[in-house]
């Protein structure tokens, strides 16, 4: 059967870019993300309990400046992942589904993540 | 991604599906009905679970975040110590069980919509159960053998 040249439905590409696009592709990615910070928690973990891996060079590693992005990106990923999760969980029970809601609560989203991270991350 | 914002219909469904099976014939048996599993065998497990193990990481990862927050030191032995506490043990082994099974299902869906073809998809959902049910373990792992071994 010839697939080719079908008519298709209006995709991503027709509409203007709404913020709810956004955090929604940024939920996949700062989980990706989060899921390779969970590697580094495991390796963490296996240098406190095991002097096969050697501590002080995974600290040293998370002291300097590709370990300190690595730690904010996370940090930021977290707390993204975190505020957008609970939006989700919200959408779970049936509310906030109206465009309008659900743009307002995408820059709550993003309101929410900036503070806590900035404040998480001064804090330390 | 469009599954994602189907989910909310989900307990409104259950009711009208629910309704359904009392007013309208099914060939269906009332057990397969009550499951709710389809075709697919697995019905909302995959869903749900997601769920309840984000509900766990609110608690254990704001747990994590504020207990290193308030860490004087990050020395080998200090962490030590601190690994070795029971009750951090404790959330130590629940949080690691429980970011490995929700980055699990996490990284399936990821899976499951952007990798081709049936077999390297096969392929890959198996590795990646693989490789968290390890990270999982190795979690345990350490964190048995600090709490349980001796101090530093």
């Amino acid at each position: 059967m010839n697939t080719e040249g079908r008519p298709l439905s209006p995709h991503l590409t027709i509409y203007r870019w709404p913020i709810t696009m956004t955090l929604s592709i940024l939920h996949r990615m700062t989980g990706v993300a989060l899921s390779i910070g969970l590697i580094a928690f495991v390796i963490w973990l296996e240098a406190i309990a095991f002097d096969a891996v050697p501590y002080d060079s995974v600290k040293a590693f998370m002291d300097s400046l590709p370990g300190q992005v690595m730690l904010f990106g996370w940090c930021l990923s977290f707390f993204f992942h975190l505020s957008n999760g609970v939006r989700h969980l919200i959408w779970d029970s049936g509310r906030l589904f109206e465009k309008s809601q659900a743009n307002a609560s995408s820059w709550f989203v993003i309101i929410a993540t900036v503070v806590f991270t900035a404040a998480y991350w001064f804090m330390v | 991604m469009v599954r994602d914002y189907c989910h909310g219909r989900f307990y409104r469904g259950l009711l009208v599906y629910g309704l359904g099976g009392v007013f309208e014939m099914s060939l269906s048996s009332p057990l397969s009905r009550v499951l709710g599993s389809g075709s697919a065998k697995e019905g909302t497990d995959h869903w749900w679970m997601q769920r309840v193990t984000a509900v766990g990481l609110l608690i254990l990862g704001l747990w994590f975040l504020i207990s290193i927050a308030a860490l004087e030191s990050f020395a080998h032995d200090d962490m030590h110590a601190w690994v070795r506490e029971p009750m951090n043990a404790l959330m130590l082994l629940l949080a690691g069980l429980t970011i490995a099974w929700h980055s699990a299902l996490g990284v399936q869906v990821v899976i499951e919509d952007y990798v081709r073809g049936p077999a390297l998809k096969v392929v890959s959902i198996i590795l990646n159960k693989f490789v968290h049910l390890f990270l999982g373990a190795a979690a345990v792992f350490a964190v048995l053998k600090v709490a349980l071994g001796a101090p530093l």
